[in-house]
């Protein structure tokens, strides 16, 4: 009865979870929940798992033990349960460090294709739409563009509005401003602001910390494959409990 | 006289071609599978023909295959055949290699955009390396087209044959050879050409 309930206001449901790369603990039994229009920033160092982390939930990682709930379906360990896989990544979101646009079609074109193949949508409804997530992400006049003739912010904002375009319950953002130019991360935040104030549910990795302290409603630091502490972001960020946070925070802060 | 030949050597280097392609598609991609049951006969494949001289695979499916067959095969058929295994290995190592040359990043946006393993294949990877694998496709065709220059020690009546029969009764070899040598630089220059303007066509990749 408590579970039942649990599962319709949670999203994401990770309990226990690890993952092994070769001798390396990766992740070190995860315990997390994320719940419907939270905005939830993970920060920690470079290897420290947090990309893996996001990466597991829909699916582009495998994990060996564990329990790990998504949109109420459940993935197995070892990548085994497919069409659960399936299910949650017509809902699950997910932008990427690199963009990872596709080079050979049109911009309108990486929007669209996914919810014409997946969702069967008919062309012209498919491009109407593109083109409105297009305008939302201030690119609207770009759709004829290939990607390479885009500056990398404006590429970022295309992958994001390619996510949206499925419709997405929620978003996964891993380091999402990492690969762009000083002057191009404010126009991509500026986009995910909106987002989440537009109650979108978000799972963010990202090492910019003034925006997380800004959009987040929880910060979780990560170190070494564990969560190490998390909460609100005054909380983390102000008053760190634990001394490898204060390390960490002292380091990414200074500058 | 001469020219009598080029039909028939045009006509073996394109059958064995797109024959030699069909089989890359499928050994190609099987040798990029994830299981060994469909790894290994590719890679098998692939190494067999690519290790052995295709003079040896031509006199092999010539005068081996009838005996084992216990039955003559057409000559033209055997032609063909000889080309298609032959190309269809080194054709099987450029679709691997195509493939395998395109971002992995590209896979995962397909598939947590909702594509299926499939869709992601055919929308996203397989358009971008088929373009990346033109030059060395073409290489490939230019190739095989000469080595259907070996089927005149069979007896098949391919350019070379042609030629060495008519120098039988007019005795004019380097006039002759250098004809031969001109014919087989037009088939593969037009084939160059073609393969360019593909190349930047937007036709493939697209």
């Amino acid at each position: 009865m408590i579970d039942a309930n649990a599962r319709a206001t949670t999203i994401v449901e990770m309990r226990q979870l690890n993952k092994h790369f070769g001798s390396l603990h990766v992740l070190q039994n995860i315990d997390l929940t994320v719940a419907p229009g939270e905005v939830v920033v993970v920060i920690g160092a470079s290897g420290s798992g947090k990309s893996t982390l996001i990466r597991c939930i829909n699916g582009l990682e495998e994990f060996q033990s564990g329990e790990l709930i998504v949109e109420g379906q459940t993935l197995q360990p070892y990548g085994k349960s497919k069409r659960a896989l399936r299910a949650i990544r017509k809902e699950v979101g997910m932008v990427f460090q690199q963009f990872n646009l596709f080079p050979h079609r049109k911009v309108i074109e990486n929007i669209t294709l996914a919810p014409r193949k997946v969702k069967r949508k008919d062309k012209a409804a498919a491009r109407e739409q593109a083109q409105t997530l297009l305008d939302r992400v201030d690119i609207g006049n770009q759709a004829d563009k290939y990607p390479s003739q885009l500056s990398g912010g404006q590429q970022q904002r295309v992958a994001i509005a390619r996510a949206l375009a499925m419709e997405p319950q929620l978003m996964l953002f891993d380091e999402p401003t990492s690969a762009l130019d000083p002057e191009m991360i404010g126009e991509v935040l500026d986009v995910m602001r909106e987002l989440a104030r537009a109650g979108m549910t978000m799972i963010i990795v990202t090492h910019e910390m003034g925006f997380a302290r800004e959009v987040a409603d929880r910060v979780i630091y990560v170190d070494k494959g564990q969560i190490i502490e998390q909460g609100k972001p005054a909380d983390v960020f102000d008053a760190p409990q634990n001394e490898r946070t204060r390390s960490f925070l002292a380091r990414v802060l200074k500058h | 006289m001469l020219l009598s030949g080029l039909p028939l050597t045009l006509w073996i280097s394109f059958g064995g071609i797109v024959i030699g392609f069909t089989l890359a598609l499928i050994f190609g991609l099987m040798s990029l599978a994830p299981t060994r049951i469909l790894k290994w006969p590719a890679v098998a494949y692939i190494e067999v023909f690519r290790g052995t001289p295709v003079l040896v695979q031509v006199l092999f499916i010539f005068y081996g295959l009838p005996q084992l067959l216990g039955q003559p095969i057409n000559a033209i058929a055997a032609g063909i055949a000889a080309i298609a295994v032959n190309s269809g290995a080194y054709f099987s190592e450029i679709v691997r290699g195509g493939v395998q040359s395109i971002d992995r990043g590209q896979t995962e946006a397909g598939l947590s955009s909702g594509l299926s393993s499939a869709q992601t294949f055919y929308y996203i990877v397989w358009p971008q390396a088929l373009r990346r694998m033109i030059p060395a496709l073409g290489n490939q065709c230019i190739v095989s087209i000469k080595d259907t220059s070996l089927f005149a020690v069979v007896g098949i009546g391919e350019l070379v044959r042609q030629g060495r029969l008519y120098i039988a009764s007019h005795f004019t070899a380097m006039e002759v050879y250098l004809m031969v040598a001109v014919l087989y630089l037009c088939i593969t220059l037009s084939l160059s050409l073609l393969l360019r303007w593909l190349e930047h066509s937007g036709l493939v990749g697209e």
